[in-house]
């Protein structure tokens, strides 16, 4: 039995219980070990080196997985060669097509085994793997199977020819879906591809492995090596991959950058964010709470398109800010299998330290915080939601990405101050902004310099539609027609 | 006695002036046959930083233009450098090009910039994207300038080089700091002439002569510069400024990238894409 609390016209929230709903993991098997995931079979690792995966709801060890070597990854590299030029790449394309909607399919067959396995690994609700996550990985693979054999469509006078092999490095708080972003517009394009999901998030990625044998995709074509930064690095530094793609932390971005200085290798960078989320006078109010809430909690924050940085017009920033509390009120924190989980639990140890580091570095800096008097669970990784009214610019929690449930609130008198203190960022990756105004949605959109701008609504996300960042938020963009340019030769004629 | 002719002093172009270098440095632009043409500015880092300044401040209102405006204005480009067509001939001839040569070279750098102005209003109609997406939004992807462009422009051919990687750039809105060719100089620094006499904002092409291997590390480090089109790079100085964009994620178009000179994707290059949705209700 849990508690929960119901927003009352006063302050203090009204306690009402609910009863657990838990999912079930019987529809999930994990093997005590796994091995990479190389030329079609599943191998131990020639470095001989295990990691344990963790449920970080519990703390439990879920299993023990192989952590990929130099030698490791020149046989992925190797494999994903040789498929590259004995199959893959000759295959016809309509062939491939045909391959890629066959995952397609198979993802939506084994869609609950996955978001289970998915929210048991890294921690997310179940309500989102299953209803978000999930769905949208199916959607990706469906998508790009249908570019296969459209490509010479795809952008007038280019002439579409793969790169070769692809190294994908992803991160942990999408772990199922950034695979998708990732390894279908690369086969749909004509690549094979060696993939290195997250040290902390590894075990649907090699469910997707297998799940790929099963679907007869040719061995080579898929290529999964897991591990942590290290196994990263040398498959990005590869003198055998043609293209590399990253979704992660700018820091990491950077290095990535740096290590491939000297070379022509494709690059294609998805990085941190510091989302501003606007909310003018006359905004759909309770709408736009929903939307900043979602914004800001949805998979614990861990989101590099998180509205983090709540702007709200000073007419209505004490009204918004009292609703916002009495619905933070109401969230459900806690056990993640649970199915009416609002906020699951932060994917790791060290990133919960980093949340913590921030949120104490914005009490310091003199912002006031505030957080529901919630009950966390006693063993797991788990954060309040948390709301930081009175944030100035300058403070550490209005420029760092903290990546977790922490709100930043800041105040702003007119339109131009709202875009001013929007771009004022190194980060463009996302912007929210909330108005009944049509012209000023279109104003701001024009002005807001960030990949993807949601007006009146916020986290949408799709295949078809393009996504990517500005500035130090990367360059490259992932979903729709422009997600093929990441994996084609750009040559005309 | 034949009259003394008036030679003229090339200088930099920044914000729309001509200034020599505050570093008070010159260096020789020399012809084929070894000869001095010219002292030119030798630009500093001072200048660079002026020159990146001066960029920034050009971008919202070179880029809020309408694709419209911006395409007359480039064409009015190519106006009045086919108005100014002898003065680069001789100045191409003096560095070893032939009569037909440097005629040539003219032409194709006057036909180039307007085939470029012509995608000013267009680039957005191949580029830009309505997304189908699976729900209730209105949603749509658009590119947009990614903001100040280092350009290095190639060494060789000293006009066409430079109009052909410039151009690109400034279609969807971007502006430029051009590292001008270090041997061939004149050229590039007639075409500022032009430039100021076509309606172009001040600032939205900054122009610095100069050494480019002092030049380069400081165009590559600069944390206000976006993007850097690396085309007139030696290898090395690639490697630099691939090496300094890592500083702010710059977007780096190598000179092994090279494609054919005039295609939209060299403009592509250039533009970040910006998707914004919007429920669809009652």
């Amino acid at each position: 039995m849990a508690i929960t609390r119901i927003p009352s016209t006063t302050h203090e929230p009204l306690l009402w219980e609910y009863a657990d709903s838990k999912e079930s993991t019987d529809v999930v098997e994990i093997d005590d070990r796994y091995g990479l995931y190389i030329d079609g079979e599943f191998r131990s690792p020639r470095s001989r080196s295990h990691f344990t995966t963790v449920n970080p709801a519990t703390e439990e060890p879920l299993a023990t997985v192989a952590e990929a070597g130099k030698a490791d990854v020149d046989d992925a590299v190797a494999a994903a060669r040789a498929a590259y030029e004995d199959v893959w790449g000759p295959m016809s394309p309509p062939e491939r097509a045909k391959y890629i909607f066959r995952i397609a399919r198979m993802i939506q067959e084994r869609s609950r085994e996955l978001a289970v396995l998915e929210t048991l690994d890294g921690g997310k609700p179940i309500k989102e793997s299953r209803d978000v996550d999930l769905p949208l990985v199916a959607g990706h693979f469906f998508y790009y199977a249908g570019w296969a054999d459209k490509l010479e469509y795809a952008f007038p006078g280019i002439r579409p020819r793969p790169l070769g092999v692809a190294g994908q490095v992803i991160p942990w708080n999408f772990p199922m879906l950034m695979l998708a972003w990732k390894v279908a517009p690369a086969l749909a394009a004509g690549n094979t591809v060696v993939l290195k999901p997250a040290e902390t998030t590894p075990l649907t990625a090699l469910a997707f492995a297998r799940l790929t044998e099963e679907a007869g995709l040719p061995p080579g074509v898929l290529n999964v090596v897991t591990g942590a930064g290290e196994t990263g690095s040398l498959v990005v530094a590869h003198d055998d991959v043609d293209k590399v793609a990253f979704t992660g932390s700018t820091a990491v971005g950077k290095l990535i950058q740096r290590q491939l200085a000297g070379t022509t290798k494709k690059l294609t960078l998805e990085l941190g964010g510091k989302g501003a989320h606007l909310i003018f006078e006359d905004a759909p109010l309770d709408q736009a709470v929903e939307g900043v809430i979602n914004g800001i909690f949805f998979n614990q924050g861990h989101v590099c398109c998180a509205g983090s940085r709540l702007l709200v017009e000073e007419s209505v920033h004490d009204r918004f800010v009292d609703k916002l509390k009495r619905r933070l009120s109401t969230l459900r924190v806690g056990d993640p299998m649970d199915k009416n989980t609002d906020v699951g639990a932060i994917n790791s140890k060290e990133q919960l330290d980093r949340i913590s580091d921030l949120v104490e570095s914005g009490r310091s800096e003199g912002a006031e915080m505030f957080q529901p008097d919630c009950e966390l669970p006693q063993r797991g990784f788990f954060f309040r939601p948390t709301l930081f009214t009175g944030v100035s610019q300058s403070h550490r929690i209005a420029q760092e990405e903290i990546f977790g449930p922490v709100l930043s609130i800041l105040s702003f008198r007119t339109p131009e101050e709202a875009v001013e203190k929007a771009n004022n960022t190194p980060y463009g990756l996302s912007a929210g902004v909330w108005t009944s105004k049509g012209s000023r949605i279109l104003w701001m959109a024009d002005r807001l310099r960030a990949g993807v701008v949601w007006a009146n609504t916020f986290n949408k996300f799709d295949p078809a539609s393009p996504f990517g960042g500005y500035k130090e938020s990367g360059f490259g963009r992932e979903g729709g027609r422009h997600g093929l340019l990441a994996y084609m030769d750009w040559s005309e004629g | 006695m034949s009259r003394v002719g008036v030679k003229k002093t090339y200088k930099l172009y920044i914000g729309g002036q001509f200034p020599r270098s505050e570093s008070g440095r010159s260096y020789p632009a020399l012809g084929s046959d070894g000869d001095v043409l010219a002292r030119v500015s030798r630009g500093s880092r001072k200048d660079l930083r002026e020159a990146v300044r001066s960029s920034r401040s050009a971008v919202d209102g070179w880029s809020g233009r309408t694709g419209y405006n911006r395409g007359q204005v480039l064409y009015r480009i190519a106006e009045t450098l086919e108005d100014r067509a002898g003065t680069f001939v001789d100045q191409l001839m003096a560095t070893g090009s032939t009569k037909k040569q440097a005629g040539d070279e003219v032409a194709a750098s006057v036909d180039r910039m307007v085939w470029y102005a012509g995608w000013a209003d267009k680039f957005a109609q191949i580029y830009g994207n309505l997304n189908p997406v699976a729900g209730p939004f209105f949603n749509i992807s658009a590119p947009e300038p990614t903001g100040v462009v280092g350009v290095v422009a190639p060494e060789e051919p000293g006009l066409l080089g430079l109009v052909s990687r410039l151009a690109p750039v400034l279609v969807p809105g971007n502006t430029a700091v051009v590292l001008a060719s270090q041997a061939m100089p004149m050229p590039a620094i007639t075409f500022t002439e032009v430039l100021e006499t076509s309606d172009l904002p001040g600032g939205v092409v900054n122009v610095l002569t100069g050494h480019k291997d002092e030049l380069i590390p400081w165009l590559a480090d600069h944390m206000d510069v976006n993007a850097v089109d690396a085309g007139g790079a030696t290898p090395e100085q690639a490697f630099r400024i691939q090496e300094g964009a890592v500083h702010n994620v710059k977007r780096v178009v190598l000179p092994e990238a090279n494609g054919p000179a005039q295609s939209p994707y060299r403009i592509a290059a250039f533009t970040e894409t910006k998707t914004v949705w919007h429920p669809k209700g009652m």
